[in-house]
């Protein structure tokens, strides 16, 4: 018995010295990432210009490289094609009934454009233009938005001179912005109006898909 | 009409339906003679265990199903299929029916190649295995997922006729993972460390920008869902779990995180997933999912078969906590019940409400109107639209209208 005893002891013993609970702080878990690796995936961009590679691109090299790699969805003038983005125009659009969002008319930052481009695009063939092409794309696209002159250049020492006209269109987010509780009191639960009539329905549109497509 | 509210069986008219209804026709659904029988599978063996490795509902569930709307975008690749909330019932969501949403298809990451970089501002820049994820003090949690543009084909009136429609870009789960605050803090942040970039390893490499007060506060880096490896739809083999916020944050696939002193502003946080108003001005980094509710049962895919007794089902849920309270109205909103809240009922999760009633057959008017714990009251469409217009895409939490035709059938309206 007392041998027993010593053998399960023995155990617990030695399993608290192999396990002992971790605590929070270094784990030891993980290694050091190399600045050679670090650069492999930091392809970000921001605003003030971190993160943009060496390069430069004018906006005639960009009209080919974009009517090549582009224009099949975005349209040559940046129009877009179908449901694809379109990329120029629709300034004064955004206070109407049909606002066409594009990098002139909306979008605050020229270095969201960057960023988007070397993650994302072209479409179906992500990370293979190289920062030159990248360059000459976003001059042509400034040019298309009347946003810089058809012999224009656009590079790393110039970008962040390039504002978009929508910078100051943005405000960060004031919600709630309905009425809460503790404004207006708990709900009306009965008699809470007198009449009640359909004014939209969704049959009158008609889009909702039928059938099993799939 | 009979409704049984949260406080029991409310029996008796809606007087704003017209006075004293008629107790519906009731019975059972199964009256016809002959049905009793023995049947095909109770005189066969079935098939043996492991005949189906990795079990399948029945072939006669095979309705319930993922579906898109092909004229919403360009592609299936950069696109949305919608989860059939009309056909669960529960809180949680089954892994094969949770949404999509993809912007560079589904990237298919071989487990033994997946790394997670951290960089930026701090201390010492890590690259972490799958593994050793696995290896650090583990976390479980429920949370809802809502993509921002949920009901957002709404903004402009009732537009599509049916709740995965119009509410199916969401679902809820048990996610299981590590805090993002543990990976965060074996790099070391610096002190000027205020925001972090969250990075996807897919062929969209989708980027987003997040303080970096909710990173450590309680942001997940998941590698299961519902007690199984994420799937690949899903980001597998690692997501961002950013609880209450809209779903554009969850970074799949997730590969790098940068820790740095501003927010990146990148083109899903500028161009899209902000909220253009009447005067042409944008709200930013509009972050919460605010309270909402639906009924999924009846709706437009679940119409109701039967008069007499049914039971009436829905989903709500908060961004901001817990759901308190669920009103429902079956007059187009002159009366209201408070729905059972069926538990449990968690912070950021979906919450399934029921209420027990009576059809006699005459249309109905039908809404749900979802209170969360801070006393956040979801609001009705032409409320969102008097303050935002009708432009802004995102953040429809509108409280939503089904009409119930006498034959049963539902529709998609609005009302006055």
């Amino acid at each position: 018995m007392s041998r027993f005893r010593n053998t399960a002891l023995g155990l617990v013993f030695s399993a608290a010295l192999l396990a002992a609970p971790a605590l929070a702080g270094d784990l030891g878990l993980g290694r050091v990432a190399t600045p050679e690796e670090i650069a492999v995936w930091d392809i970000d961009v921001r605003p003030d210009g971190k993160g943009l590679p060496e390069g430069r691109g004018t906006v005639a090299e960009g009209e080919e490289i974009f009517i090549e790699k582009c224009a099949m969805c975005h349209g040559e003038f940046g129009e877009g094609v179908g449901r694809y983005p379109v990329l120029a125009g629709g300034q004064d659009t955004l206070d109407t009934e049909n606002p066409v969002k594009t990098i002139g008319s909306y979008w605050p930052y020229l270095s969201a454009a960057f960023d988007y481009i070397r993650h994302a695009m072209p479409f179906g063939e992500p990370q293979s233009l190289k920062p030159d092409e990248i360059y000459a794309i976003i001059a042509y696209l400034l040019y298309l938005n009347d946003l810089m002159d058809e012999d224009g250049e656009l590079s790393k020492e110039n970008f962040t001179s390039f504002r978009l006209p929508n910078e100051n269109g943005f405000f960060d987010d004031p919600r709630p912005d309905t009425p809460t509780i503790a404004e207006k009191g708990e709900p009306c639960m009965k008699n809470c109006k007198q009449e009640v009539k359909i004014v939209k329905r969704a049959r009158v549109i008609d889009v909702t898909p039928e059938g099993e497509e799939e | 009409m009979t409704i049984t509210g949260r406080r029991g069986f409310l029996k008796g008219s809606l007087a704003a339906m017209g006075g004293g209804l008629a107790a519906a026709a009731t019975g059972g659904t199964a009256r016809a003679a002959g049905d009793i029988k023995v049947n095909e599978w109770m005189k066969t063996l079935g098939e043996g265990v492991v005949s189906r490795p990795y079990g399948l509902p029945s072939e006669y569930e095979s309705h319930v199903r993922r579906r898109w709307v092909e004229w919403l975008t360009a592609t299936r690749e950069s696109s949305v299929s919608f989860t059939p909330i009309q056909d669960l019932d529960g809180i949680v969501t089954p892994n094969g029916l949770c949404f999509e949403r993809h912007h560079g298809g589904i990237a298919e990451v071989d487990p033994s190649e997946y790394r997670l970089m951290i960089n930026g501002l701090v201390e010492k820049p890590l690259i972490f295995t799958l593994d050793d994820l696995k290896r650090m003090p583990r976390v479980n949690r429920f949370y809802f997922l809502e993509c921002a543009a949920n009901s957002g084909m709404e903004w402009r009136g009732a537009q599509l006729n049916g709740c995965q429609y119009t509410h199916g870009m969401i679902h809820c789960l048990q996610y299981t993972g590590v805090a993002l605050k543990t990976v965060l803090e074996q790099a070391g942040i610096r002190p000027n460390g205020k925001w972090i970039l969250a990075e996807g390893g897919d062929a969209s490499g989708l980027d987003r920008s997040i303080p970096i007060e909710k990173a450590l506060d309680d942001c997940m880096l998941a590698f299961a869902m519902n007690g199984e490896a994420l799937r690949p739809e899903q980001g597998y083999p690692v997501r961002l779990v950013v609880p209450g916020w809209e779903g554009n944050m969850w970074i799949k696939w997730i590969r790098r995180i940068e820790v740095g002193d501003e927010p990146w502003h990148t083109r899903e946080e500028t161009s899209k997933y902000t909220d253009l108003m009447e005067d042409g001005r944008s709200r930013r980094f509009t972050w919460i999912m605010d309270a909402k509710s639906v009924v999924t049962s009846p709706s437009p895919q679940a119409p109701l078969k039967y008069k007499g007794v049914n039971v009436l089902s829905g989903l709500a849920w908060s961004g901001r906590g817990k759901v308190k309270r669920v009103d429902v109205t079956f007059d187009g909103g002159r009366n209201w019940v408070e729905a059972e809240l069926a538990p449990p009922v968690l912070s950021r999760c979906l919450t399934r409400f029921h209420v027990n009633f009576e059809w006699d057959g005459r249309p109905l008017l039908i809404q749900s109107r979802c209170i969360d714990e801070t006393g956040y009251i979801q609001p009705t469409k032409d409320e969102l639209r008097a303050v935002r217009g009708t432009n802004s895409i995102y953040h429809n939490n509108g409280i939503q209208t089904w009409h119930v035709m006498a034959s049963g059938e539902v529709e998609n309206v609005e009302i006055s």
